[in-house]
């Protein structure tokens, strides 16, 4: 990934790669640079597991503490619509 | 189906004074504030401080949105402007405005390489490992990591994040490869430690 020229053009690439934002004929082109350099492999797949660990973790756990909601009704007057 | 109708609320409703759909409104999106002001911040009493700014600022501004972005966007901005605004008065030395070099499309490329995605999913994320996502993201800078929070976390289009920041969608391409690239290097060395530890088991 350091040294080779198609390594280093590669990651310039990268996020649109792993977002599927590339057109086809250069996913192709990177896909079969992917299956020849075992290095680029490893960066692109812990490179979307880095980016889906902290969405799942995310979304599933951060959530307003009740008491949070609570006082922020209170401070727009709507009080009387707390119960969900 | 649009946003406000699959979330139960009707912005026209709210424009003319309806308190109960405003209410509906927040319970749809308090949870991106709070999650995004948590994220910038580190910190619960702030990240209150931003959500109530935010859906304050919702409230008396509702008849000014004109729908030319989904209500969720513009919420992000009224909350990503707050959360700014609490850094610059906290920690006046950060440089939020800086330009980070985003023309120029370069990265400093890779060095852990480490496969670490065969780790099982209850150490990937058990409570350490956690606390080790936090704090990666906490070690990016301010500008990275909203950038980050806006396009991974809450899942907007570069189009959108770049709205939102007042960037060029160059800018935001360039700092989102950066912000994860930096991440997945921090996470690799963490995780490439426990893979270690288990083949040493």
């Amino acid at each position: 990934m350091v040294a080779h020229e198609n390594c280093q053009s590669m990651l310039l690439f990268l996020s649109d790669f792993v977002d599927g934002e590339l057109n086809q004929d250069f996913c192709m082109e990177i896909e079969s640079h992917l299956a020849q350099c075992p290095d680029c492999s490893i960066v692109v797949d812990t490179l979307r597991k880095t980016i889906s660990l902290y969405r799942n973790s995310s979304l599933e756990t951060e959530q307003v503490p009740e008491d949070v909601r609570e006082r922020l009704f209170k401070c727009l007057n709507l009080e009387e619509f707390t119960n969900k | 189906m649009s946003e406000t109708e699959s979330n139960g609320y009707s912005i026209q409703e709210i424009q003319s004074g309806n308190q109960s759909e405003f209410a509906k409104l927040i319970d749809a999106h308090s949870n991106q504030i709070y999650r995004l002001a948590l994220k910038m911040l580190n910190n619960p009493q702030d990240a209150e401080d931003v959500l109530q700014n935010t859906f304050l600022k919702a409230l008396q501004n509702i008849n000014k949105f004109e729908g030319r972005s989904r209500i969720s966007t513009w919420l992000y901005r009224i909350a990503t402007n707050e959360a700014l605004m609490i850094i610059r008065k906290q920690r006046p030395e950060v440089n939020l405005n800086e330009v980070e070099d985003d023309d120029n499309y370069s990265v400093n490329p890779p060095i852990q390489l480490i496969d670490w995605c065969c780790l099982p999913e209850n150490e990937l994320l058990s409570s350490e490992s956690k606390l080790e996502l936090e704090n990666a993201i906490q070690n990016l800078s301010e500008t990275l990591r909203i950038v980050f929070i806006l396009r991974d976390i809450e899942g907007l289009s570069i189009q959108e994040t770049s709205q939102i920041l007042n960037l060029t969608e160059t800018a935001v391409k360039t700092r989102l490869l950066r912000a994860r690239l930096n991440l997945r290097e921090h996470l690799s060395a963490f995780y490439g430690d426990r893979l270690l530890a288990r083949s040493k088991e």
